[in-house]
């Protein structure tokens, strides 16, 4: 049985007590939905839900040179962000391919924090510290925190019950320290789902009572407890890459239509030598969205042809319940990936027609 | 990428086009491409005092958010209602289409301490 092998959070306990349905997520044990997916999706939308993602790595940077460090291994610029903002941003090899996408905060001039994916945490935390040759220290600082995502434009208010901070003056990307339900904590204005709301982190042992103190302040609110299920559709519907999917080792940001995470003017940056030669050969495929035209739904790793010929594949693929449309993002050479090009997916050695589609395929109405 | 020259810009990357007392102020095609993807505007009403170097609104993208910020003093006349259904237009025609709003500007408002086209593509390029 792989299950003996698997990493748990803290809230293990709580997602089994609950009838979560427990799958294996990059080597965690993560509950894949509760009440079911569409349900869970729709919380999210319309009013709240609440996310157990403390299977994410946290890295802390500290010292005098920690920005320079930072901007050194990351793609965005880490040194213009003021303490209290955070920073979408990459980690690079050197031939350009992704490590991982990251968040940055800038908690001060000498201390940074950045959230990274679950599965790539070590090798994140190898790449950062075998490059750190900056006045300053590397934490790997996983199993100091808890991480909840508390989505939904109902999310304020449950969160404001629960806090004293001001939730109202932190803008979109960015946070305070403050204490949450009784836990000292982070409390952050991001998130994966496209709609308002806040990343929460706590130390672990406070992780059951806050899990059990964001689901009673929601309650009147109709707040669900959702699963990574929920956290996937809701990610590709608002158009947010995924590790392992959009981005890889094989792809660059330029493919992956982040041109916007790189500021070469910083500086050097681990991969910047590549991406700069990337761009003076010309890119030669370009990530796209694409919406079904007939019954089907391209998924992950199934092949794209245009005008008959293999031309690239699917990253990912799924229903998308907001919009009831069959949504995906897909790789194609760069004069295709643009909207309105005819394109066919192989489902199960049939053809399936799709056309390519600007994203984010759901952009919310309000705040 | 051209920059209008009848438009005066900012270091913070905002356009002003002046015409008689009113201004009509948008983002730049380079904060355009610096955001990503834009999917919510958030402007203030028609009636709001504006001033110079204070943000006026935000514009928002699949992962960052950028505050917006006056060049001139004024009271806001009108706000871009495209913006509210069509928040892409930002990214498609942030010279045009996707202005953000227009101010009456204050007597005496002189843009002349702004960069011209030229001046703000050189700045806009090492920026990037």
């Amino acid at each position: 049985m792989q299950a003996a092998t698997l990493k748990r959070t803290p809230l293990y306990g709580r997602h089994c007590a609950a009838g979560a349905k427990m799958v294996d997520f990059g080597g965690w044990e993560m509950p894949v939905q509760y009440s079911g997916l569409i349900d869970e999706h729709k919380a999210v939308r319309h009013a709240a839900g609440v996310f157990d993602v403390s299977h994410m790595g946290e890295i802390e940077v500290r010292g005098p040179e920690a920005g320079n460090l930072v901007d050194f291994v990351t793609t965005n610029w880490a040194t213009r962000l003021k303490a209290g903002q955070a920073q979408y941003s990459a980690l690079l090899y050197d031939h350009g391919g992704f490590v991982d996408d990251i968040l940055v905060h800038k908690v001060a001039d000498d201390s940074f924090f950045l959230c990274v994916n679950a599965a790539n945490q070590e090798k994140d935390f190898e790449q950062i510290r075998g490059s750190n040759k900056f006045n300053c220290e590397v934490e790997f600082a996983s199993a100091k925190y808890a991480q909840f995502a508390l989505q939904g434009p109902k999310a304020i208010e449950i969160a404001q019950l629960l806090t004293d901070a001001a939730l109202a003056g932190i803008k979109y990307y960015r946070f305070t320290d403050g204490v949450f339900a009784g836990a000292p904590a982070r409390i952050t204005r991001t998130g994966y789902t496209g709609e308002d709301g806040f990343e929460i982190y706590v130390p672990p042992e406070f992780a059951a009572q806050t899990w059990d103190a964001i689901l009673e302040a929601g309650r009147p609110f109709g707040i669900k407890p959702c699963g990574l299920g929920a956290r996937n559709t809701l990610r590709l519907e608002s158009g947010m890459a995924l590790y392992g999917h959009e981005i890889g080792a094989s792809v660059s940001p330029f493919e992956a239509d982040l041109a916007w995470i790189v500021k070469p003017a910083k500086g050097d940056f681990i991969g910047a030598a590549a991406l700069r030669r990337q761009l003076e050969k010309g890119l030669t495929r370009k990530l796209i969205g694409f919406e079904m035209r007939e019954r089907g739904i391209g998924r992950d790793g199934y092949e794209v042809f245009a005008e008959g010929q293999p031309a690239g594949w699917v990253t990912s693929g799924s229903p998308s319940p907001t919009l009831n449309k069959n949504v995906g993002f897909c790789y194609l050479p760069v004069a295709r990936a643009v909207p309105g090009e005819k394109i066919e997916i192989r489902i199960r050695n049939q053809s399936v027609a799709a056309e390519t589609v600007a994203t984010p395929f759901y952009k919310r109405k309000i705040r | 990428m051209t920059y209008p020259e009848n438009y005066r810009y900012t270091k913070e990357h905002e356009w002003i086009r002046l015409e008689g007392d009113t201004a009509t102020i948008g983002i730049t095609f380079h904060a355009q491409s610096e955001l990503g993807d834009i999917v919510y505007v958030d402007l203030p009403k028609v009636g709001t005092q504006v001033a110079v170097g204070k943000s006026f609104g935000s514009v928002e993208s699949v992962k960052a958010v950028s505050d917006i910020y006056a060049p001139v003093d004024g009271e806001v006349i009108e706000t871009n209602d495209v913006l509210a259904s069509a928040p892409e237009k930002l990214n498609e025609d942030p010279h045009g289409v996707a202005w953000l709003i227009k101010v009456k500007a204050a007597k005496g408002t002189d843009l002349s301490n702004l960069l011209s086209a030229a001046e703000y593509q050189s700045y806009a390029e090492a920026e990037s």
